[in-house]
């Protein structure tokens, strides 16, 4: 299937439409995050604008329509940049992260033997410790900030691609043409770039799509344990993590903090939920088993 | 089959091997006398001696190998350090805490396994009806909810609001019980004890902790198991030998629990190993944000306060547990599955 053809069924795909539809959303959110949301030190947008220094939570309000959280942080100024936040951490991790998977699964794939039984019994030992796990170890060891964030989960994130990848490429190697290139005597790096991967690279990049999520989420959660970003840090991850003492509310009035919870939480949820949308309809499109 | 599970067998040294090769590692990525305390038996050594002495004793500027083959010997032997989160040894400490989570990583499994599955079905057989759409967005929504953002609305609505599901592992007064000395611990999980022992008072107040962490814990699995075992029906519902049984007459109901359905499943069992993985993830999350003390809260606890013993030491832990589950997961998947059986 051509890649417009692909395109044109997502847009026609509703389901997959409301995705596409809420990405856009947040895109927009991003770029005019300086004017939606000024920052009051431009050298450091990130860092959430404090508007006092007493604990509890304030309602929403003229100057805070999303309310203030734990510390008077201010939400919808944590809201916009998270956005941004969520991008940079989803975009870069799941780039790099997808590029390693790609080089690793394709060298062991095509050469095969040796070299693809040890990488792939490397790619089983960085599987063998739950993601979430090991990005929280790798974190703590290098210390809080978004940039070790980043390095734990491209560490061990490029498993899944690695393993798609080659399974691609056995595929494709077994393949006339491949033999035809060879036989031309194009050398290996001439085929793999010009017919391997260009020819298994589809799946790979639905399956980048699919992972943005989860990635999202993984930081996120990073952040809400307390071993991600820094405190004040305009992520929404830490910003649910400030409702935490709060969301038992008050004696008689269980709900009084919801907004710091519910917020950032219908934030993070709908950001996921745009790119799970939009990999489920790439995947039945691209699917023929689901083709009637 | 047996060559498959020689093959699997073999290599479970080599991936043991890398594990701890990979753990070691990042731990030779602390300095020496921040790494002092994955090393010293108690706290009290770090009072009587001087930390560069303690440094050269356990050899912490020795080269990569000769670290490597000390510390393996001591792991071997189990023994992880001291931990400061626990304030006692890091084994101690993750043995005392592993019941626990046991029982709730048991215990969401079944809903998760049983709804997630018969979902599936159900959704397969509705396929492209509005049933069907309603459990595919039931189950996209489902897996796009960050597990700590449901937990703190669960505990925000059935415990703030409601008053139903108290966080904690037991009440005050359950834990009086089971530390009196007519209450027999024989599994040092709850609910069996307390069966066990005929207590159903505790066995109540242990399922009323468990159930919140065991809703916010399963609703991603489910989401996960339905997505997966919806495709492979309907892969399977296309096949000749189902389009057979039901031109031979066979009432539909049957054609889906005998001919379908079990086939459907094997690839669901491939799964499994990778839900694990995300289970025993969600476990950390879960057990912290409702101040369950298992292994996840404490590892949670332990990363917070850069307590390196004990995250380390649980990371290899975590990573054992996984190679164990997943090597009995192909396992049994072999057994299950004939073309694999009978080669």
């Amino acid at each position: 299937m051509e890649w417009q053809e692909v395109l044109l069924k997502l847009i026609k795909n509703k389901i997959s439409l409301f995705g596409i539809g809420i990405i856009i959303f947040f895109v927009i959110i991003s770029i005019s995050a300086p004017w939606l949301a000024p920052p009051a030190d431009p050298d450091d947008p990130y860092m959430i604008p404090r508007a006092g220094w007493s604990i509890q939570p304030k309602p929403p309000s003229e100057d805070h329509i999303f309310g203030t959280s734990e510390g008077q942080y201010d939400i919808f100024y944590g809201i916009i940049w998270g956005a941004r936040t969520a991008f940079r951490v989803g975009l870069i991790v799941v780039g790099i992260s997808t590029l390693i998977g790609i080089l690793i699964g394709t060298i062991a794939g095509f050469y095969g033997g040796v070299i693809d039984e040890i990488l792939m019994r490397i790619t089983d030992v960085f599987l063998s410790m739950p993601f979430l796990v090991a990005a929280i170890v790798l974190t703590t060891i290098l210390g809080k900030g978004l940039d070790n964030v980043m390095i734990a989960l491209v560490t061990f994130g490029w498993m899944g691609t690695a393993r798609l990848m080659r399974s691609q490429v056995l595929e494709i190697k077994a393949e006339e043409f491949i033999q035809a290139a060879e036989a031309l005597g194009a050398n290996d790096i001439r085929i793999i770039m010009k017919h391997v991967i260009l020819n298994t690279i589809f799946p790979v990049v639905i399956n980048a799509s699919m992972r943005m999520g989860s990635i999202v989420i993984t930081a996120s959660s990073l952040s809400f344990l307390g071993v991600g970003a820094p405190t004040g840090y305009a992520d929404w991850g830490q910003m649910i993590s400030f409702s935490r003492n709060w969301i038992l509310g008050s004696q008689g009035n269980a709900l009084q903090f919801w907004y710091t919870v519910l917020i950032p939480g219908l934030a993070i949820t709908f950001f996921c939920l745009s790119w799970n949308l939009v990999g489920d309809a790439f995947r039945d499109i691209l699917d023929p088993k689901l083709q009637n | 089959m047996m060559s498959y599970i020689a093959r699997r067998l073999l290599i479970l040294p080599v991936i043991l091997f890398g594990v701890s090769l990979l753990v070691f590692s990042m731990l030779m990525l602390i300095g020496p006398y921040k790494r002092l305390s994955t090393y010293i038996k108690s706290p009290a050594e770090l009072k009587t001696a001087n930390l560069d002495t303690l440094v050269d004793k356990y050899g912490l500027n020795d080269p990569f190998y000769v670290q490597y083959s000390r510390w393996i010997k001591g792991v071997l032997q189990g023994d992880f350090g001291w931990s400061e989160t626990a304030g006692q040894p890091v084994s101690k400490a993750i043995l005392s805490r592993f019941p626990a989570t046991l029982e709730l990583a048991l215990l969401a499994l079944i809903p998760v396994i049983m709804g997630g599955i018969n979902l599936g079905v159900f959704s397969a057989v509705h396929h492209n009806d509005p049933w069907d759409h309603i459990t595919r967005v039931f189950s996209i929504v489902g897996w796009s909810i960050p597990t700590f953002v449901f937990g703190l609305v669960v505990l925000m609505i059935f415990y703030g609001v409601l008053g139903w599901f108290p966080p904690g592992r037991l009440s005050v007064w359950a834990e009086d019980i089971i530390r009196s000395g007519e209450f027999i611990q024989y599994t040092h999980l709850n609910v069996i004890d307390g069966l066990l022992n005929g207590n159903l008072r505790v066995v109540g107040d242990a399922l009323r902790h468990l159930i919140a962490p065991v809703i916010s814990i399963s609703i991603l699995w489910w989401a996960y198991i339905l997505r997966i075992t919806r495709s492979s029906m309907l892969e399977t519902l296309r096949k000749d030998y189902i389009r057979t049984a039901r031109s031979k007459g066979v009432k539909e109901k049957l054609v889906i629990k005998k001919h379908a359905r079990k086939n459907a499943l094997i690839p669901v069992v491939t799964v499994a190993g990778f839900m694990v993985l995300g289970l025993l993830g969600g476990l950390v999350i879960t057990e912290t944000i409702f101040g369950y003390q298992g292994l996840g809260k404490f590892f949670a606890s332990a990363a917070s306060q850069l307590d390196y013993a004990a995250v380390l030491g649980l990371a290899l832990y975590f990573g054992f547990l996984l190679i164990i589950i997943n090597l009995c997961v192909d396992v049994s998947y072999a057994i299950i599955d004939p073309r694999i059986r009978l080669e």
